[in-house]
Formats: C-alpha cells, sequence, structure tokens
C-alpha cells in the first residue's frame, strides 16, 4: 500500500503544469475568446510535442501506453489552467476508445494520425448529449444504438450547440451520413465504451479538482490584495472560513480521485462506484469553490473582467460531462446498499476481495 | 500508487482480526464516562490489549508498543471498530500524551511514565482549559510556582475529559509570573488524587460526567514532573495539537463502521429512508471513504518521511461534521422513536444513535473549536493574513 506518486508521475505532470502556466494563462484564454479561433495553434503545438494526446493510448499501438494513476495529475493540471484544447478527452477517452476498437487500416490510419497530433478524434458515446470539438475534429468516433462507427470529418452534419462555457464547443450530430463506417458491433464495443465513460468521468473529476484549486487559488489572491476598512479582506475570519471550507472540500475530493484513477482498471462494481464518488465529491467540490470565489471578489466575482468566470463556467459543464450527478449517485447506491461496506472495503482490490 | 495490500500487510490485518474475535468482550461495556465501574471495565480492556501488545501499535516495543507504522495504525483501527471493540479510555494517552512524552520527555520520564500508560494502570486526563482560556489557550492563568525541588500548582482547570475516574492529568501553567500570552508556560503532570486536588465533575449534555472541572490548590510536584524545559510549555502544547488533529485521533474505520450500519438501518426501515434520507446516507458512505482515503494518503506522505501541518485542520473540520451528519440521518430515519433513550422499553437500538449523535455535536467544539481551525487553514494552508 503506497497511495503516492511516484518521482516520475510528479515530474511528468510538473512539466505539463510549467507548460501551461506559460501557454494558458488567463490572457491567452481571453485573447482565444476574443478571436474566431477554436483553439490556440501554437499551445496545441507545444502539447501535441509532449505526445500527451496518445497518453492512455498502448506503446504497441503507437501511445505512450502511460496508465490511468500517471494522467490524473495531467488533467487536474488542464482543469487548473482552464485548459480550451481538447487534450484530456482525447488522451484519456477517444484515442484509447479507437485503439481498443481499431481493427482495420482505415480505424488504423486515423489512430496513427490522431496520436501524430494531426488531428483529434470527436466522440458521441451515449452517456453525453453532445459531441465536444466535433467541428475541429479529422474525425468522429460515433456509438450509434449498439454499434460504434468511426465517421470522417468531411461527412458529418454538424449542429452547433453554444456552452456557457466559451471554449467548449459541443455539436449535435444532424445526420448519420457514416453509417457504413461501423467499426465494431454491440458485443465487442460495450465493455469498450463502458471503460471510455469511466475514464470520461475520472478525468472530469480530476479537471473538477482542478479547477476547484483554481478558483480557491484566485480568490485568495484577490483577498490579500484588495482592501476594507483598511485591511486586507483576507484577514477577516468572515472571508477566511468561506475559503477554509472550500479548500477542505477540495481536500476530501483529491484522493477519492486519485483512488479512482488508480483502481480504474479493476472495471467492477467497486471501482465504478469509486469513479462515480470521485466526479460527485469533485463536482462538489468545483461548484463551493468556485462560488465562493465570485463571493470573495465582491462585485468584481460578477463581472466579465475578473477570471473565476471562466473556471465557474467550465465547473459547470463538467460536473454533468460523462454522467450526470443522477447517474453517478445511482451507481454509489449500488455499490454501498448491494455490497459489504465497512472498513476491509475501504480500496476497491480489497473489497472485490 | 499501489493501492492494494503486500502480503505481510494482509497477514497482520488476519491477526489483527483473529485476536479481536477472541478477545473483545462479547456484551458492550457501560460508559467509561457515567460510573467508576464502567471506567474500570475499559481499563480492563485496556490492559487486554496490552497483553496481547495491541495497545499501542505505534509504540517503540520498549514502551509496551509494536513499533510499527501509520499503516499498520490503520489496519489495528479497522479490525478493532469491525469487531466492535470497546471504545479506548486511554485515547488521550495513545495518540496525545505517550508521543508528546517521547518527543519532549527525559529517559527517566519515558520509563516512569510510558509502561504504565501502555498498560492502563495509569490513565490520564488533560488539564488544558480554563475558565477564560478556551480557544484562546495562552490566556492560561494557573500558576506553577518554583519551590525548592519542585513546584507549587494553583488554578482552575475545565473541560478535563476523563479526569473524572482518571489517575494523572497533564497540565498547562504559568510558570514564570510575570510573563504573558504563550510566553513563560511549562506543561507540568499532577495526581489527580493528590492533596489539594478536588474534581468536580461536569454533567454533558447527555447527563452524563465524561468531563470535569480541576481545582488546585497549593498542589505540591516535583520537578521530575515538569515536560520539557520551564517555559516551553506553548511549544509542546502545539506539537500535541498537532498529534491530536492529524490522523491518530479518529481511525477512519469508526466512520465506515458507522456508515456500515446506517445503510442497514436504512434498509430496515425503507419506508423512513428515501428521498433526502436516502441521499443523506449514501453522502454519509461516500464521506466515511472519502475520509479513510485521505488519512490513507497522509499515512503514506508520513511514513516516507512527510509531515503534517496545517492540513490536520482540514481533517477535523471534516470528520467532524460527517460524524453529525452520519447520526442525523439516522435518527432521522428512525422519526418519532430518536427521542427515546436507551433505557426505554421501546428503544430498541435507538439509544446508540441518540447517544453517538450528542457525542457527535461535541466534534465540533473540543480540540480547538471547528472555527479555530478554519483560521488555521486560511492562515497556513492558504497565507491569508492573520
Amino acid at each position: 500500500m503506497d497511495f503516492r506518486f511516484t518521482d516520475e508521475q510528479q515530474m511528468m505532470a510538473e512539466s505539463v503544469r510549467a507548460l501551461l502556466a506559460d501557454l494558458c494563462r488567463p490572457e491567452d484564454l481571453r485573447r482565444l475568446a476574443a478571436s474566431d479561433a477554436a483553439r490556440d495553434a501554437a499551445r496545441w503545438d507545444a502539447i501535441v510535442g509532449l505526445g500527451l494526446q496518445g497518453a492512455l493510448v498502448p506503446e504497441a499501438r503507437g501511445g505512450l501506453g502511460l496508465g490511468a494513476a500517471d494522467f490524473v495529475l495531467i488533467a487536474e493540471a488542464c482543469g487548473y489552467a482552464c485548459l480550451p484544447e481538447p487534450l484530456v478527452e482525447n488522451a484519456s477517452v477517444a484515442l484509447p476508445l479507437l485503439a481498443a476498437l481499431a481493427r482495420d487500416e482505415r480505424a488504423s490510419a486515423i489512430l496513427d494520425r490522431a496520436l501524430a497530433g494531426e488531428i483529434t478524434v470527436a466522440l458521441a458515446h451515449p452517456a453525453n448529449p453532445f459531441a465536444a470539438d466535433a467541428d475541429t475534429a479529422g474525425a468522429l468516433l460515433a456509438a450509434r444504438g449498439d454499434d460504434v462507427f468511426l465517421c470522417d470529418a468531411a461527412d458529418l452534419a454538424l449542429e452547433r450547440q453554444e456552452s456557457i462555457d466559451p471554449f467548449r464547443r459541443l455539436f449535435s450530430i444532424a445526420s448519420r451520413p457514416c453509417v457504413s463506417m461501423a467499426i465494431a458491433d454491440a458485443a465487442e464495443a460495450r465493455g469498450a465504451l463502458d471503460a471510455a465513460l469511466d475514464r470520461g468521468a475520472t478525468f472530469a473529476a480530476a479537471q473538477l479538482v482542478g479547477i476547484a484549486q483554481r478558483a480557491v487559488d484566485l480568490a485568495v489572491a484577490y483577498a490579500k490584495e484588495r482592501q476594507q476598512f483598511g485591511k486586507p479582506i483576507g484577514s477577516y475570519q468572515a472571508v477566511k472560513h468561506l475559503l477554509a471550507t472550500a479548500q477542505v472540500r477540495i481536500e476530501f475530493a483529491r484522493p477519492v480521485v486519485y483512488a479512482a484513477a488508480a483502481q480504474l482498471a479493476q472495471g467492477d462494481v467497486f471501482s465504478r462506484a469509486r469513479v462515480s464518488h470521485a466526479r460527485l465529491a469533485a463536482a462538489e467540490a468545483a461548484d463551493l469553490a468556485c462560488r465562493t470565489a465570485v463571493q470573495v471578489h465582491g462585485a468584481m466575482g460578477y463581472s466579465w473582467e475578473v477570471d473565476v468566470h471562466f473556471f465557474l463556467k467550465r465547473a459547470l459543464a463538467l460536473s454533468s460531462w460523462w454522467g450526470d450527478a443522477v447517474f453517478h449517485r445511482r451507481r454509489v447506491a449500488e455499490r454501498a446498499f448491494g455490497r459489504p461496506l465497512g472498513p476491509d472495503t475501504t480500496f476497491a482490490a480489497e473489497a472485490r476481495g | 500508487m499501489n493501492l492494494t495490500y503486500s502480503p505481510a500487510e494482509t497477514a497482520f490485518r488476519a491477526e489483527v482480526r483473529a485476536w479481536m474475535e477472541a478477545n473483545v468482550p462479547s456484551a458492550p461495556l457501560p460508559s467509561f464516562d457515567a460510573s467508576r465501574e464502567g471506567f474500570e471495565a475499559h481499563r480492563a480492556w485496556e490492559r487486554t490489549l496490552n497483553e496481547g501488545r495491541w495497545g499501542m501499535v505505534t509504540w517503540p516495543e520498549r514502551y509496551g508498543g509494536r513499533g510499527r507504522g501509520l499503516g499498520r495504525w490503520l489496519g489495528f483501527a479497522g479490525g478493532e471498530s469491525r469487531a466492535g471493540a470497546p471504545l479506548r479510555v486511554n485515547q488521550n494517552g495513545i495518540c496525545r500524551r505517550g508521543p508528546t512524552l517521547m518527543e519532549f520527555g527525559t529517559d527517566e520520564q519515558k520509563a516512569r511514565f510510558l509502561p504504565k500508560m501502555a498498560s492502563g494502570e495509569e490513565i490520564w486526563a488533560q488539564a488544558w482549559s480554563e475558565p477564560q482560556a478556551g480557544s484562546d489557550l495562552a490566556a492560561v492563568r494557573a500558576t506553577a510556582r518554583r519551590d525548592g525541588d519542585g513546584y507549587v500548582l494553583n488554578g482552575h482547570k475545565i473541560w478535563s475529559s476523563r479526569a473524572v475516574f482518571a489517575d494523572l492529568a497533564f497540565g498547562l501553567f504559568r510558570s514564570d509570573p510575570g510573563s504573558e500570552r504563550h510566553k513563560g508556560l511549562s506543561l507540568i503532570f499532577f495526581r489527580l488524587d493528590a492533596p489539594g486536588v478536588r474534581v468536580q465533575p461536569i454533567a454533558q449534555i447527555d447527563g452524563e460526567t465524561g468531563f470535569a472541572e480541576i481545582f488546585l490548590e497549593d498542589v505540591r510536584v516535583p520537578a521530575f514532573n515538569r515536560l520539557g524545559e520551564e517555559g516551553q510549555g506553548w511549544a509542546i502544547c502545539m506539537a500535541t495539537a498537532g498529534f491530536e488533529r492529524g490522523l491518530m485521533l479518529r481511525s477512519p474505520a469508526r466512520f465506515q463502521m458507522a456508515a456500515k450500519r446506517l445503510v442497514e438501518l436504512c434498509r430496515a426501515h425503507e419506508g423512513e429512508c428515501d428521498g433526502a434520507t436516502r441521499a443523506a446516507v449514501l453522502q454519509g458512505v461516500m464521506d466515511a471513504d472519502a475520509y479513510a482515503l485521505s488519512i490513507y494518503a497522509t499515512a503514506s506522505r508520513l511514513m516516507a518521511g512527510g509531515t503534517i501541518g496545517a492540513e490536520a485542520s482540514t481533517n477535523k473540520i471534516f470528520w467532524s461534521e460527517m460524524d453529525i451528519a452520519l447520526h442525523r440521518a439516522a435518527l432521522s430515519i428512525l422519526g418519532a422513536r430518536a427521542e427515546l433513550m436507551r433505557t426505554a422499553p421501546a428503544a430498541g437500538d435507538v439509544g446508540r444513535w441518540l447517544d453517538g449523535y450528542f457525542f457527535s455535536l461535541a466534534g465540533p467544539i473540543y480540540a480547538g473549536a471547528n472555527e479555530i481551525q478554519k483560521n488555521i487553514i486560511a492562515e497556513r494552508m492558504l497565507g491569508l493574513p492573520r
């Protein structure tokens, strides 16, 4: 039993944090929001330069072959930076799913191009009502009925669904032009689609923890500077307690997210309940932290000028992405009411027995 | 990150389980706060634990411990809670007095006090708070006047848990009469049956006598009873508070067992456990697991040489609020029966939840009120100005 990240895991996360601290600053977000561009090309190139889009694709298929525990800190860093580009969705969900299902040359070629950073792959999964970043993707993986299709971007009829998050690009797939492009049938795809959902939920949770911490950090920085009644507002207990309460919520979501990632591969009722718990706890933490950050900023918090709203909106979006709260509570309930509880079942592996 | 138990860890847990199954009393013991009889029954349990060398898992072997790390302690605490073992009347000794003595005591003091603490032969209370020094502990007024080779203690201590029946107290005194605030304080032990000591039980919210006032009038103690240097009392108190708010005060297993019983209660009363109550039950299960995972994560870090700082305060806030929520959910399920005392003929298992509920209300207050913990988090973790 060792609940620590390895030095290697820490170092890799640190390099991503450093990259995003340079290239994904609030002013960078604002510049992108004010432009017509879907992405910051230089930033995406830097990310792709590290090969991160292939993080969870097996080495044998050309990826980095990392595990979920290796990626969880990276996803957290992406949340902390409010990264607009679809790294987490590609690296942790779409490309591993494509790698699991790609049997023919065409699918393998699309995977290779995605791993090379030439294209991204969007995903229409039954857990989500829309496909994110479908307009900029080179291909779309779509689960329809029980089968999975791999559609070329050019064949898609997309209908934009504007999100409150200025960087989320959501689409309805308005037609089914790619019906002949099935790459897997229900029997093959079921397990892979379920695993994709769990990865999606786990790394959404990791991003939510990062968002929550960023919201607290922004509010702390403001509370140290902003003076009222002749003192920084952060010296008042009313403000301290708001922020401390949000930090407590973060501290008790983060280890759940890490545990969910570490035992994600188990793929049973225990590990899935942990994933759902992680998503619920992280969403609660992000919600509280972001609302607290708005409150601590006062009227400024309600303005476009202060950066908090980027994080508030991302938190809102991710809190129901890869399963809403009802879905995740149901999975936790299934485990809590249907399986043994107690100190001997803390970890998914020991709960399985 | 490896969240599976090694064969050695698994074997240890199995050993705890087997020992507990063989030794845990079949009937629950009477409360250690309500009567001398209950207190002595719990002292006997401490002796039994000590004879099996299970009393002080993390203490060095020479003081009656096993010399094991926090990971093993978590395994032990899990087995203890799972078996429904009695609560530890010696809890103060295990996680506060003992570690403090080990860190600040002389070899002679360790040899004199630790083995008897481990065996339960001497059970310790804490005498820090005073009527005017609660959250503001540095306002302590009780005095220790140097007199030859010893001290003369005077003052009024209050809210001392276990003091009604305990043997010794671990007191905080102003040893420098001209000093103010956290300077000039010393930690000095005294026997609760010493001449000049009067212990006055305080009826708790539930009517039991879990804590007491201690009046000291010219109580003579040898200088041997001073822990650390004269004037070092505040620093020692802060170190102790760290142990306490850290992970050993409340093992996660206790809350996981409470959550398990809550789910069973919910199942047994399905009609009373729907909607909001069921959501509260689920939240309780999740929170108990979150607390456990957080403690395991901290334990891993500490075992690898890390330290615990202000984040210990987040633990205290989380478990104390969770404890109340778990019990509130149970009382909600019990409905109109929730108010029944355990002595009421129709009470069934109600009393246990009611007792636990009242006990849980102390959680946000003792060991540093949660408002103080939030200040600590804000100032030391988040770096907000004082």
